[in-house]
């Protein structure tokens, strides 16, 4: 009886060791993706990010990712997967994950989790965004003062608030330099198809428009701005590869910074959830090189980022809705929380938007 | 008059893809073979498209990669079909599903980089013709390819030996067998032109439509053409009136709302697939004339008696 009581005593001393040996060796992080990470775009920046936390952390870390995650029920199978894999901390990476991360999160109460551009917090669950619509407002003004026709045009997914809040900011961009700017509006409901949105492209350039701009995930568009001479921005990521002599600037995510502070806080055990909302001055949007622009083009852009990296939000009154009514009075700076339930146009956006 | 031949060049563009697929699974389903696998063989046609091209530097040699690819991997399909009578929806949603997933493994190395497009067709003199010179002589060569295949497949089909002996095995292929027709072999030849078509197809997005290697870039016009062969009747001029309609209310939706016309975007986006299959149904209407089109073994698997 002694003897089994020491057995088991000593084999129950092992394991607790090797469990807190592995726990101060690695920490397993990892993340779930919505689209490929061959994407070239919002998939394949977060993944950027993860192979950053890697390169840096080394050998304290240990990732893994599951790609082409689809939204809802799946979602959940997957977040579940990784929980009993042994991952530690969790990133869920798209807006349709919120529900089901919110359950396994309860589920797992040891773990720590993080979404994504949602809104629905927990305990062990923080959530987490960048403000791309900073970067969109610098693109207005580039547009209005390089378009020949005065006309931009704009190729959208879907009407979600973020979408929404790129529109509206870009057309106070470029309403800052010419008053009288129009963006046509193409609605092709879908995030991701190559050629959909070439197609788009040349309908809006058929029709007038000289600059394209772009909130969908591929590079096509700006490929049809090359060939026809004309000119676009990125989206995502850097797509200078591709327009080498149309790309004005991109919109890059940059998740590598935040990845690496909340992996490393999750080390030294000083992690809590957190509602983190990034712009360019955290260097989670960041702009590509200016280039194709004049010098003073691309002198008025760096002022301008470098007003919006020390504070300045691009929705500052006086900002008139769609309909002429008041929004936001002189000075008065948006809220976070109008800004992320955005459903109306301002003034000047020559577009319905669907409901 | 320079933006209708504008919107006319981006209507082929958009249907060429469509027409090419349509037209190779036409061949097959005439064939009795009913292949699920259109969007996977068109994205490996992709990327072997796109990667022959990119490693080369002549989009040539990536336009026949394209065309062999879609056939190597539509034989898979036609070994577990054929030879070993497996089921043809569920072998052919797989070969849907393997494509997309090795074509995304098959092109980690291409992503993100631009590739090369196939030139536009240049006759000096014809080309530079008002209006007709750009929309006759000026095309990529994809486009005449697709036009040749639509009346190449209907001359075979109709007005062949061959291609009366491959209807016969779609209408049955019991019959055909007795008569002594070596039908697991046309199925063979069938299931493989429909690949290379496929190939071919997604060789066009990779060399012509969008020059550049993404995951899952086909968004689902292998499901399209599926659907424009059996809403056509599986005859292969109105497969061509089918992918150009489609073309044309796609393009045409999209300049309906960058002009600014008041109709939800919903339901523009809709509208493509809407306005097809109206027309397709009306043109199909006759029921009499469909059933003789349909293929009787459609689906079926075949295991020789002896």
């Amino acid at each position: 009886m002694k003897k089994l009581l020491i057995a088991l005593m000593t084999s129950t001393a092992a394991m607790s060791v090797a469990v807190s040996a592995e726990a101060a060796d690695k920490l397993k992080a990892c993340w779930v993706y919505v689209g490929p990470v061959g994407d070239f775009g919002y998939s394949y920046q977060h993944d950027q990010g993860r192979l950053a936390v890697e390169k840096k952390l080394g050998d304290k870390v240990e990732t893994a990712f599951l790609e082409n995650v689809a939204e809802g029920p799946d979602a959940e199978r997957a977040f579940e997967r990784l929980a009993r894999q042994g991952c530690k901390l969790i990133f869920g990476t798209s807006f349709g994950f919120m529900d089901a991360e919110v359950k396994v999160a309860n589920k797992f109460p040891d773990i720590k989790f993080e979404h994504a551009t949602g809104y629905k917090t927990a305990p062990n669950l923080g959530i987490y965004n960048a403000r791309f619509y900073e970067g969109r407002y610098i693109l207005g003004q580039i547009a209005a003062k390089q378009s020949k026709s005065g006309v931009a045009g704009y190729i959208v997914s879907f009407p979600i608030p973020e979408v929404v809040m790129g529109i509206n900011s870009f057309m106070l961009g470029a309403q800052s330099v010419n008053p009288n700017f129009k963006a046509k509006i193409v609605w092709v409901n879908s995030w991701f198809d190559p050629g959909k949105e070439a197609d788009a492209a040349k309908a809006l350039f058929d029709q007038g428009a000289d600059i394209i701009v772009q909130h969908t995930d591929s590079t096509a568009p700006l490929q049809v701005a090359q060939e026809r001479g004309l000119h676009g921005f990125g989206q995502a990521s850097d797509m200078i590869k591709f327009a080498p002599k149309s790309q004005y600037t991109a919109i890059v995510d940059d998740w590598a910074p935040y990845y690496i502070e909340r992996v490393e806080k999750a080390l030294d055990g000083s992690w809590k959830p957190e509602d983190r909302w990034d712009g360019i001055k955290a260097g989670a949007v960041l702009m590509a090189p200016y280039t194709n622009l004049p010098d003073d083009v691309k002198a008025m852009a760096e002022a301008t980022q470098k007003k919006i990296a020390d504070g300045w939000n691009p929705f500052t009154g006086p900002v008139a809705k769609q309909d002429g009514s008041a929004w936001l009075k002189d000075g008065e700076v948006a809220d976070d929380k109008t800004l992320l339930g955005m459903n109306f146009y301002v003034k000047g956006v020559d577009d319905k938007l669907p409901q | 008059m320079d933006m209708t031949v504008s919107i006319l060049l981006t209507i082929a563009t958009a249907a060429t893809p469509l027409l090419i697929a349509a037209i190779g699974e036409l061949v097959v389903e005439r064939s009795g073979v009913l292949n699920l696998g259109v969007e996977g063989m068109m994205v490996m046609g992709a990327v072997a498209g796109f990667g022959a091209g990119f490693l080369t530097g002549s989009p040539w040699i990536g336009l026949i990669a394209a065309i062999v690819v879609g056939a190597l991997f539509s034989l898979l399909f036609a070994v577990m079909t054929l030879s070993l009578a497996t089921n043809q929806v569920a072998t052919g949603l797989s070969l849907t599903l393997l494509g997309l997933g090795l074509s995304g493994m098959l092109g980690t190395g291409f992503v993100g980089l631009p590739g090369e497009r196939l030139p536009n067709l240049y006759i000096p003199l014809l080309t530079d013709l008002p209006v007709v010179g750009r929309l006759l002589f000026g095309q990529d060569p994809i486009f005449y390819i697709s036009i040749a295949l639509v009346f190449g497949v209907s001359w075979f089909l109709f007005k062949t030996r061959t291609g009366l002996t491959l209807r016969s095995i779609g209408d049955s292929h019991t019959s055909a067998h007795a008569l002594g027709i070596q039908v697991i072999k046309y199925r063979y030849l069938a299931v493989m032109f429909g690949g290379a078509c496929a190939g071919l197809a997604g060789g066009h997005l990779s060399l012509v439509y969008t020059p550049q290697w993404v995951e899952n870039m086909t968004a689902g016009r292998g499901w399209i053409a599926l659907a424009l062969v059996v809403f056509s009747s599986w005859r292969p001029l109105r497969v061509l009136a089918g992918a150009y309609i489609f073309g044309a209310v796609w393009i045409g939706q999209l300049h309906a709302q960058a002009f600014g016309i008041p109709v939800p975007s919903q339901f523009l986006s809709s509208l493509p697939y809407l306005a097809t299959i109206v027309v397709l149904v009306i043109i199909s209407r006759n029921k009499r004339l469909t059933m003789m089109n349909t293929p009787a073994s459609l689906g079926q698997a075949f295991v020789p008696d002896r």
